[in-house]
């Protein structure tokens, strides 16, 4: 019973992301796995200032949307930890279903709303508030912040209410029968105790976001490149495999240690429970 | 705490506007008399809807996907199965192993999972094909599938498959006759979700695809052409309108699944509480 498994996490999984890091040591000669040995693309990685650019806007940018969309998720976990009572099931149901909707389709309703001759733009001239319509909101990363914000809004949600939810809510009694007021209550004891479910919320929103060359491309302009876009771009039109391998395997390892850094805040969050 | 309660209900209805203002312009606008996306509305058509008909290559796209979808969504339901099946009660290292393996694409962006793929599949002599899609899609919905999986059999009383294993079935009868039958919804509602998951992905198909697109890469073809732009529109309306009903058909079935035997105290073998944090979202 474990051949499938076996099959598909030893061979798709590990065996493919191997060859990623094989690729990525290789040089260029446009056969499937290169030739030689080298470190080149790597070097080329750390020494072009491009790459520096566009990694560090990637990771603004979906540090950005994992604040934001974690920020703005907490109060409608707490609503639906603790004050939606009846409604529960259906506004979780309500939260998730934007999800289930194409991926494409979503990214392609901001364009829609944020284009010049868009939705943002005719509301804005009908209710007088503008009297030409601007191409400032269309291809700009603040679209691409509030596209992936919107997007990538339910994976937030849900690990932030079930981490609220598990709490004991003798643990909140508890804290007001010794005379915390709620505010404090709620800084002392509800939001440490969630701390897990935020960080899980954290890493579900940011890892898709940051290797994200879809939205970008449908609402970000040239000025929001993102490091997808190049490791796509590696792959298709530049047709520079190993480049473009040795580009993930660095994404990878900046993935990796945020991953650890999440960790590491996690288990001291842990330990004061 | 009651004012309290009533602002965060007010906060909780503007983030609602927010989720479904974008998607609901979808709709809207699919049944607009213009081909500009734009207000004013310019009058109610059902024409874009008739755009989509006898359209040959937008048929194909659906056919793929609709196959490639059942295919992938069995593999991936099968391999949830075994997984987490084996996970929490084969009791070998190796398939502790396999299973934290089988959820580690979560942590991986999808661009990588593609072209991880597109170089294994043309190492293989397969290249960009509809196999080489399914495999992609088996991966990319594998860590849901193992969730819903592992905690729906993390649910079933032990003391079940204690009793079957007692009463001298061996491991495979209890398997088949016991606890398969036991968690059969949680199985649908894996298979519905792995097939959603395969049916809307873009980032991992657009490497994996040889001459025969999948819908999502045909609705990405047809994005550049402002011409096309309502019959797309109209495409995602019905779309959305499918996509609805499995998700609910799935929502319903799990919750089903999970009120049939009482609950049972979390699964001691459950590691962190990050892990259940996204162990709960999947199967949420």
């Amino acid at each position: 019973m474990l051949l499938p498994g076996a099959l598909v996490t030893f061979l798709l999984i590990l065996f493919a992301l191997g060859l990623v890091l094989f690729l990525a040591f290789r040089g260029n000669d446009g056969s499937l796995l290169g030739a030689g040995f080298t470190v080149a693309n790597f070097v080329t990685v750390v020494s072009d200032p491009l790459y520096w650019t566009v990694t560090l806007r990637s990771l603004v940018i979906a540090a950005v949307v994992t604040l934001a969309t974690v920020v703005t998720a907490y109060p409608v976990a707490y609503y639906l930890a603790f004050h939606a009572g009846r409604r529960r099931g259906l506004l979780l149901f309500l939260v998730t279903l934007p999800f289930w909707t194409s991926y494409l389709l979503r990214v392609f309703a901001w364009k829609i709303v944020l284009a010049y001759n868009g939705v943002l733009n005719s509301a804005l001239i009908e209710s007088g508030i503008w009297s030409e319509p601007t191409l400032a909101f269309l291809n700009t990363p603040a679209a691409v912040v509030v596209t992936l914000a919107h997007a990538y809004a339910p994976f937030a949600i849900l690990p932030i209410y079930v981490a609220l939810d598990t709490i004991p809510k003798s643990l909140i009694e508890a804290a007001s029968d010794l005379g915390a007021r709620p505010f404090t209550s709620f800084r002392r004891v509800v939001l440490p105790n969630s701390m897990p479910g935020v960080l899980a919320a954290a890493l579900v929103v940011f890892v898709p976001t940051v290797g994200d060359y879809v939205t970008p491309a449908l609402v970000g302009g040239p000025a929001s490149t993102m490091i997808g876009t190049l490791i796509q771009a590696e792959f298709g039109k530049a047709n520079d495999w190993p480049f473009g391998a040795a580009l993930s395997v660095a994404v990878m390892l900046v993935i990796l240690c945020v991953v650890l850094v999440a960790r590491f805040t996690d288990r001291r969050f842990g330990s004061r429970t | 705490m009651q004012g309290g309660g009533r602002w965060l209900g007010v906060y909780v209805v503007a983030y609602l506007v927010f989720l479904y203002l974008p998607v609901l312009l979808i709709p809207l606008f699919s049944i607009n008399n213009s081909i500009q996306a734009a207000f004013p509305l310019q009058g109610f058509t059902l024409q874009w809807y008739a755009t989509l008909f006898g359209n040959s290559a937008l048929s194909g796209a659906l056919l793929n996907s609709l196959v490639i979808g059942a295919i992938a969504a069995t593999g991936a339901t099968l391999c949830g199965i075994t997984v987490s099946y084996m996970d929490l009660y084969g009791r070998s290292p190796l398939a502790a192993t396999i299973s934290a393996i089988a959820r580690l694409p979560i942590l991986i962006p999808g661009v990588i999972v593609g072209i991880s793929l597109l170089i294994l599949v043309n190492l293989i002599g397969l290249g960009p094909s509809r196999v080489a899609i399914v495999l992609g899609h088996i991966l990319v919905a594998l860590p849901t599938t193992v969730v819903i999986m592992r905690s729906r059999f993390a649910a079933i009383p032990k003391t079940i498959r204690e009793a079957a294993l007692d009463l001298g079935a061996s491991d495979w009868t209890t398997f088949r006759r016991v606890m398969l039958p036991l968690s059969l919804p949680a199985i649908v509602s894996a298979f519905m979700l792995a097939f959603l998951i395969s049916f809307d992905e873009f980032i991992v198909v657009f490497f994996l695809a040889g001459t025969e697109p999948t819908l999502p890469l045909y609705i990405w073809s047809q994005l550049r052409f402002p011409k096309s732009l309502p019959t797309v529109m109209a495409l995602g309306t019905s779309i959305l309108a499918v996509s609805f009903v499995i998700a609910a058909i799935a929502e319903i079935l799990r919750h089903r699944g999970l009120s049939a035997p009482a609950p049972r105290p979390a699964d001691p073998s459950q590691p962190k509480q990050t892990e259940r944090g996204e162990l709960q979202w999947h199967s949420t």
